[in-house]
């Protein structure tokens, strides 16, 4: 049975159950992932869903993927480019539009041309999040210390974070405490005039949560999305060649060059727990594989109420872990095209290959007020009539993406809560579907002549298909009370569980959710610290 | 949307641009240099007279009642004691006395101004404004202008203008018609020289630019990118915004930011004005304690310089142009500033920087060594702290 032992085993070969498996492998480890489907990548995949036409499933753009990460694990030798996304384009309710290129003078003309206020702000606000989030950024990179602690390590952490606390200009530190309380309305408000800006910049401050741009915390996960901004040149955003699958791919293609092993078809049952240790994984159909350590790359739910016995985690864990929030807010439109979508307030010549707002974003956001009607539907278990949408054309990026000529829409819809009133079935997803190209139409009325196919993903598909519970693309929301040492759970941020032997790293794991890699990365690194391997 | 904007005078500047060599300044293209080499424009700066697209230079009007109080709110000038028709240049600070930006305030009317600057301010121009009767317009887009820099600019003038400007003295401005079309004029530049700004509307732009060609064509009028004027203001010991200095708007950290005894302009901090403006109490903290920083001239010794190249068989070489780059300035072997721009002049036969200094190395006199990259190797120059400006000839104020 020596093929049935090793070293390491990681349930779940999403991207950041590879990228543990490559960082352990690169210590010298025996690795096996064990994954649920047929493919890897768990929920950045690119499938083939109608012949010659690839969707990048779920997750759609890299946003904070570890530049480490990527040079560690020599990514672009194993085939990851990630392409440039460089514009935003909003179109308005009375027909006009509001865009963002990748340049700043071409931006600050477009904006003046709304508002000669909200120009010169835009520059000012993004400075200020930018140093709010610089300020905050070093916080976010340490293994959380608990406050509750007593313990050598938790009381260091506290130290460099209090050292870091004080370091900061007042100034600084109250902008920090008014971002973690404010809406992220009442923030946009403070600055912006253009509704069509204020509603586009709140869109990003609701991703992933189940709350409008009036609630508060919001303003915090605007904050969130600057930590990638201050990289500046070196961070990694944009669309992966061959879609978030072509992300995993190189993962991948990294940890099997590592020597690490990975098992499809392969579900876990449960894990096998002796004297108080995780010891292996039992399968579904009944194979028991031997380790000295296991790690989940799941979501907290599976993790920590499915994979294990209760009983071997305390009472007011499990409790924290139930209570932990994972309500899915969003769903995915995928569409495949026989020609580019119209829109009406910046139309194109020809066949649109030249058309330039189709290489970047096309955000669906007119003003604050439509993206909190959008919730006021979800709140109460209905689907957004008008819901936010956040589309890209990946095929305007990589060409690769669908038959010449053709191309593939990605749309990301908010809201579609996971606790329909009367449940998810065919003909609910069929309206989040009308919803959406419905919602299209308002702006560009060709929508329809354009579609070959089309595939429609509720939170429930979400979590039928890529497994994660509840359908949170973050694994559990981006609130403030889910982050830094609250990751999951108080006491259990640092990667490891109150099984000995059992470690966590996936999106629901600090710092959080995204394409970013980090928490596979940091649990890796934790359980090589732990030396028991 | 797609692109830049252009200014009113594209039309002309993009048929004369020779060498397709355009910048871009405040979201405009703009023409770099007309010719092939910079020697011919930069001399018409210095020998006859230039012409200069300066369209884009950030303008507004402040208007009303409180338009002086914003002003001297503001800006570290004393702006109630300007008259009608003078100019003063001014920087403008945070709370903590560090620079903003800096342009020139021009008093058009009794309660009209205009604000010119590099960056946009209409965010801080309107915080500052509140419970004032004043208005703030932002006028880049709706008027053109034009810098006209030279010891000849006076007599084109003179030819073209219907008003004799014998009488503009330096830093005042007057309004005049050129083939009947109001302008304002000011004896104002970024040269250093002799020289106008010229201010329209943009749809007199062209009619304004044929005129000034067709007189001064007798003058060596000749037009110039802002290439050959970045040369030349270094010689005026003039500094840029992001260039030599960085706006406390865009500074990461505390030590990017200047203050504007750092920057050399004490003459234009009024302390003595009455009331509140925005920096007092921390300009007034470090006029009594001193600056930590100067902004200095540094004049590179040539046969210093010569004997460095010498030691590798070289003759000494020097860039054609102005360099926008910090090089880290040496004492024995350690770093006591970096000069932030630096340039030869082919007037004075000198490779000049402007450079930033600590205490005490900023004292006019002090021998330091500039970087100098020599054949892939990094060497530092003998240089000399010297007196801004590097050349300011007898007619720029005359």
């Amino acid at each position: 049975m020596t093929s049935n032992q090793y070293d390491a085993i990681i349930i779940g070969g999403g991207h950041n159950g590879l990228v543990a498996a490559a960082y352990l492998a690169r210590a010298g480890k025996k690795v096996v992932v064990l994954e649920r489907r047929p493919i890897v990548g768990g929920a950045a995949v690119t499938e083939e869903i109608f012949p010659g036409y690839k969707f990048t499933e779920f997750s759609y753009v890299v946003s904070l993927l570890r530049p480490e990460i990527i040079r560690d694990l020599e990514l672009p030798k194993h085939g990851l480019k990630i392409l440039p996304l460089p514009s935003t384009f909003t179109p308005m309710e009375y027909g006009d539009y509001l865009a963002a290129w990748d340049d700043h003078d071409l931006t600050r003309r477009e904006l003046y041309r709304h508002s000669p206020k909200d120009a010169e702000a835009y520059d000012e606000y993004a400075r200020v999040m930018a140093r709010a989030a610089k300020a905050i950024k070093p916080i976010i990179n340490l293994i959380p210390p608990d406050p509750s602690s007593m313990s050598i390590r938790d009381l260091m952490g506290l130290l460099k974070v209090g050292q870091y606390a004080a370091s900061l200009k007042e100034k600084e530190l109250y902008m920090i405490a008014k971002l973690a309380t404010q809406s992220s309305a009442d923030l946009l408000e403070e600055w912006f005039e253009t509704d069509a800006l204020k509603g586009t910049k709140a869109a990003s401050g609701i991703i992933g949560t189940f709350l409008g741009p009036r609630s508060p915390g919001t303003a915090y996960v605007l904050l969130h999305h600057y930590m990638g901004e201050i990289d500046g040149a070196f961070r990694a955003w944009g669309f992966a060649k061959n879609g978030s699958g072509g992300v995993s791919g190189s993962i991948y293609n990294a940890a099997k060059a590592l020597g690490v092993e990975t098992r499809v078809n392969s579900s876990v049952k449960q894990v096998k727990v002796k004297n108080g240790r995780a010891v292996g994984v039992v399968l579904e159909n009944g194979d028991e594989i031997d380790s000295k350590v296991v790690m989940s790359a799941a979501d907290p739910k599976r993790t920590f109420l499915q994979f294990v016995e209760g009983k071997y985690f305390p009472d007011d864990f499990v409790t924290a872990i139930q209570n932990f929030r994972t309500r899915g807010s969003s769903g995915k439109v995928n569409i495949a095209l026989s020609k580019l979508p119209n829109f009406t307030a910046l139309p194109y010549k020809g066949n649109g290959a030249d058309s330039v707002l189709h290489r970047g974003a096309v955000s669906i956001s007119p003003s604050i007020d439509y993206i909190e009607r959008a919730y006021d539907d979800a709140k109460y278990g209905q689907i957004s009539k008008r819901p936010y949408l956040d589309m890209i054309f990946p095929s305007m990026i990589d060409p690769g993406m669908a038959p010449p000529g053709q191309h593939v829409m990605s749309c990301f819809v908010q809201y579609a809560p996971y606790d329909l009133e009367g449940g998810w079935n065919d003909q609910k997803r069929d309206e989040l579907g009308e919803a959406v190209i419905a919602t299209i139409e308002e702006y560009a009325p060709n929508i329809r002549e354009c579609i070959v196919g089309m595939q429609v993903i509720s939170p429930k598909d979400i979590e039928s298909i890529a497994g994660i519970t509840g359908g949170n693309i973050f694994h559990g929301e981006l609130l403030l009370h889910q982050i830094f040492f609250l990751r999951p759970v108080p006491q259990w941020a640092d990667f490891r569980t109150p099984l000995k032997g059992y470690y966590f790293g996936a999106s629901g794991a600090h710092p959080g959710g995204g394409v970013m890699g980090a928490p596979g990365m940091l649990a890796a690194k934790e359980i090589l610290k732990d030396g028991v391997i | 949307m797609f692109n830049l904007k252009t200014t009113p005078f594209h039309e002309r500047t993009s048929a004369l641009c020779q060498p397709q060599n355009w910048r871009k300044w405040a979201g405009y293209f703009v023409v770099g240099s007309y010719e092939h080499v910079l020697d011919r424009e930069y001399w018409a700066i210095r020998n006859a007279a230039a012409l200069i697209d300066v369209t884009p230079l950030i303008k507004y009007i402040i208007q009303g009642k409180d338009a002086a109080a914003l002003l001297h709110r503001v800006t570290t000038r004393d702006i109630h004691k300007m008259k009608v028709g003078q100019v003063a240049y001014t920087g403008w600070c945070d709370e903590d006395g560090k620079m903003i930006d800096d342009g020139t305030v021009s008093r058009l009317e009794d309660r009209t101004f205009r604000l010119t600057a590099a960056e946009p301010n209409l965010r801080w121009l309107t915080m500052n404004a509140v419970g004032m009767d004043a208005s703030i317009t932002e006028v880049t887009d709706d008027m053109a202008a034009l810098s006209f820099q030279g010891p000849n600019t006076r007599k084109v003038l003179n030819l073209v203008c219907e008003k004799s400007v014998d009488d503009l003295k330096y830093f005042r401005l007057m309004t005049n018609k050129i083939k009947g079309v109001d302008v304002t004029i000011s004896r104002t530049g970024y040269t250093g020289d002799l020289g106008y700004e010229i201010w329209m509307n943009n749809k007199d732009a062209l009619k304004i630019w044929d005129a000034l060609m067709e007189v001064g064509a007798d003058y060596g009028i000749t037009p110039v990118g802002i290439l050959a004027m970045d040369m030349a203001r270094v010689e005026a010991g003039l500094f840029m915004l992001d260039v030599d200095y960085t706006s406390t708007t865009h500074a990461w950290i505390e030590s990017q930011k200047s203050s504007p005894f750092e920057l050399g302009l004490d003459w234009t901090v009024a302390l003595d004005k009455p009331g509140y403006f925005v920096g007092r109490r921390a300009l007034e903290r470090e006029k009594k304690n001193g600056s930590e920083w100067k902004m200095v001239g540094l004049a590179v010794d040539w046969v210093g310089m010569e004997d460095i190249f010498k030691r590798i068989d070289l003759p000494p070489q020097i860039p054609g142009s102005a360099i926008r780059a910090s090089l880290p300035v040496m004492v024995g072997n350690v770093q006591v500033g970096y000069a932030s721009t630096s340039t030869w002049s082919p007037l004075l036969k000198t490779y000049i920087a402007l450079a930033h200094l600590q205490r005490p190395y900023y004292e006019i006199g002090t021998d330091v060594r500039m970087e100098i990259t020599v054949e892939h190797h990094r060497q530092h120059a003998p240089a000399k702290v010297v007196k801004l400006p590097f050349y300011e000839p007898e007619w720029k104020k005359k």
